[in-house]
């Protein structure tokens, strides 16, 4: 076994999660997943993607021992999670299912508790966590904490789910298709929240999807999942750029450069101000209609609309008031086509 | 109707001897009762820990529900003698079935997402079982304690044959005494014992399994 456990200077682990080597076999003898091989950055969010079947979720209930390796191993924070006790491992490892597990019949207060009271802390640091995460998910503690599960509506369902999931204040979260039940309107917004919240709260994330594109929204890296093996662990913007087989192709769709815009943000492609060809029209494109102009962070998909909307070719790309860059149309289009 | 009136009459020159009576029909249900849920519940706990347990204790609980109420009062006899005890213990037998399975059943029933999820954020099987799965399972399990309470009731007039007392002393000797009002004095409020013992156990499952908002509104 050589594992490379690689710390930072700092003394930070750099990879949270290493699955090495890992082949689980059911007793009924399907093997699940096949000599799977990868390392979770920390405080990135890595999805696992793949069709029903492929052993997506099996992997992910690796990390907190739900189910065990049949071969290789599974590393947390650089220990072999079958040294680790079971259920300390748990409670350390924030979990968020499918249909959400909420328990009916415990509050929205009692429900986000669970895993603070299992770790025995006290009432006030409770309470306060409580208000803290319900707070964070836009429910206010006032009105929500005494309501029942079956009280809520879907979207604030998912929502006590995953407050429920970093209540014990989690390096690692594992997320089995937690938007999957809800409506395509709600799971949009849920999505845009939490990339938001991942900003705050800096946990390493394993996020479990059949959809590609959630994959490449949600996704620092994906683990594209073909039956029991992984074909290609890479970011959005390389599995849609140079997909290995045709699977991860076919899986990708036939959209490809429509999605690469999506994934590439503005200021990856932007020229600066210096070079670009025409700063005239920049100019007078920055000082007229704020929406005429980008923010470094937008994606190109973004710029190509507002080029549509305005009939323009160029757009500028603004930070903080000052012009930073400049995107044209046809870099755009580059990118698209870069893809397909 | 003027039977009714004659047993009322009969229950009222005898209310010393129905006092008793009652007392002792009472006693048998309750303690039957308090003791078939203490060992009834703790066995449908551990017998949905492991299916080999789960077979052998649903086969056992089948088998003595099979056995007619009169036929387990008569075994008891050669067991252990006459008596309130011996009475007690055959009630007792009866009573367990319908709580296993119902215990068993509530249990099994709590979705396996639900189990999931406590298992996943660290609960011991332990944890699980008495945060999600009992709280979960807690009306049917006292459906269960309902129907088991009623059945005793009626069990307990048997209680008679093998010295056991109650109130089916005289239900039993008003028959083979063709003394009709006497037999009504008897069944009659063991009628109305084991409806209201229905009830009362109704209005608790309703309390457990009803909408927790409506629920805190009778309490605040």
């Amino acid at each position: 076994m050589n594992t490379i456990h690689t710390r930072t200077p700092e003394g930070d682990l750099m990879n949270t999660i290493e699955f090495e080597g890992v082949t689980k076999v059911y007793d009924d003898g399907t093997v699940a997943i096949e000599d799977v091989s990868y390392s979770v950055e920390s405080g990135t969010t890595t999805v696992l993607v793949g069709p029903s079947g492929c052993g997506k979720t099996t992997t992910m209930k690796l990390v907190n021992r739900l189910e065990d390796p049949s071969e290789g191993t599974v590393y947390y924070e650089g220990d072999d999670v079958q040294e680790l006790d079971r259920i300390e491992l748990r409670r350390d490892v924030g979990y968020v299912i499918q249909e959400i597990g909420l328990f009916d019949h415990m509050t929205v207060a009692e429900n986000v508790a669970t895993v603070p009271e299992l770790k025995d802390w006290g009432r006030e640091r409770i309470n306060d966590r409580l208000n803290e995460l319900l707070e964070l998910m836009d429910m206010p503690p006032a009105e929500y904490r005494d309501q029942y599960p079956r009280e809520l509506s879907g979207g604030q369902r998912q929502r006590v789910g995953i407050a429920r999931a970093l209540a014990g204040e989690p390096d690692v979260m594992l997320m089995d298709e937690p938007f999957g039940a809800l409506d395509p309107i709600t799971r949009e917004n849920l999505q845009d929240e939490f990339l938001e919240l991942q900003q705050q709260i800096d946990t390493t994330i394993l996020f479990v999807t059949h959809s590609i594109d959630e994959a490449l929204k949600m996704g620092d890296k994906i683990a594209i999942y073909d039956v029991g093996k992984v074909v290609q662990y890479d970011t959005p913007q390389e599995i849609l750029e140079n997909p290995t087989n045709e699977f991860v192709e076919d899986f990708v769709g036939a959209d490809r450069g429509l999605k690469r815009l999506q994934v590439t943000q503005v200021e990856t492609i932007m020229t600066k101000p210096a070079e670009a060809s025409d700063t005239g029209a920049l100019a007078a494109d920055g000082n007229g209609n704020v929406a005429r102009v980008l923010s470094p962070t937008d994606s190109t998909q973004v710029a190509l609309s507002r080029m549509i909307q305005f009939d323009v070719t160029r757009l500028p790309v603004v930070d903080g008031g000052t012009v930073v860059g400049e995107v044209t149309k046809d870099t755009v289009y580059d990118i698209a086509k870069a893809g397909a | 109707m003027s039977v009714f009136i004659q047993g009322w009459q009969f229950l009222f020159t005898n209310q010393a001897e129905f006092l008793t009576l009652l007392k002792e029909h009472l006693l048998m249900v309750v303690i039957a009762e308090v003791a078939a849920i203490v060992v009834a519940i703790p066995l449908a706990i551990l017998a949905t820990q492991n299916d080999t347990a789960k077979s052998v204790v649903m086969s056992i609980g089948n088998v003595t529900q099979t056995i007619p109420t009169l036929a387990v009062i008569a075994l008891v006899y050669p067991l252990l003698g006459i008596g309130f005890n011996s009475a007690v213990f055959g009630i007792w037998l009866y009573a367990l079935l319908p709580i296993l399975t119902n215990t068993v059943t509530g249990i099994e029933d709590v979705d396996d997402k639900t189990i999931n999820a406590a298992r996943g954020m660290g609960m011991t099987d332990w944890e699980v079982i008495r945060r999600i799965q009992l709280p979960l399972a807690l009306p049917v399990i006292f459906a269960g304690i309902r129907t088991s309470s009623v059945i005793n009731v009626g069990t307990a007039y048997l209680a008679f044959f093998i010295g056991g007392g109650g109130l089916g002393l005289w239900v039993i000797s008003g028959i083979q005494l063709f003394d009709t009002p006497q037999m009504i004095a008897g069944a009659v409020p063991g009628a109305l014992l084991a409806i209201s013992a229905d009830l009362f156990f109704a209005s608790i499952e309703r309390y457990l399994g009803q909408d927790p908002d409506v629920n805190t509104g009778i309490l605040a």
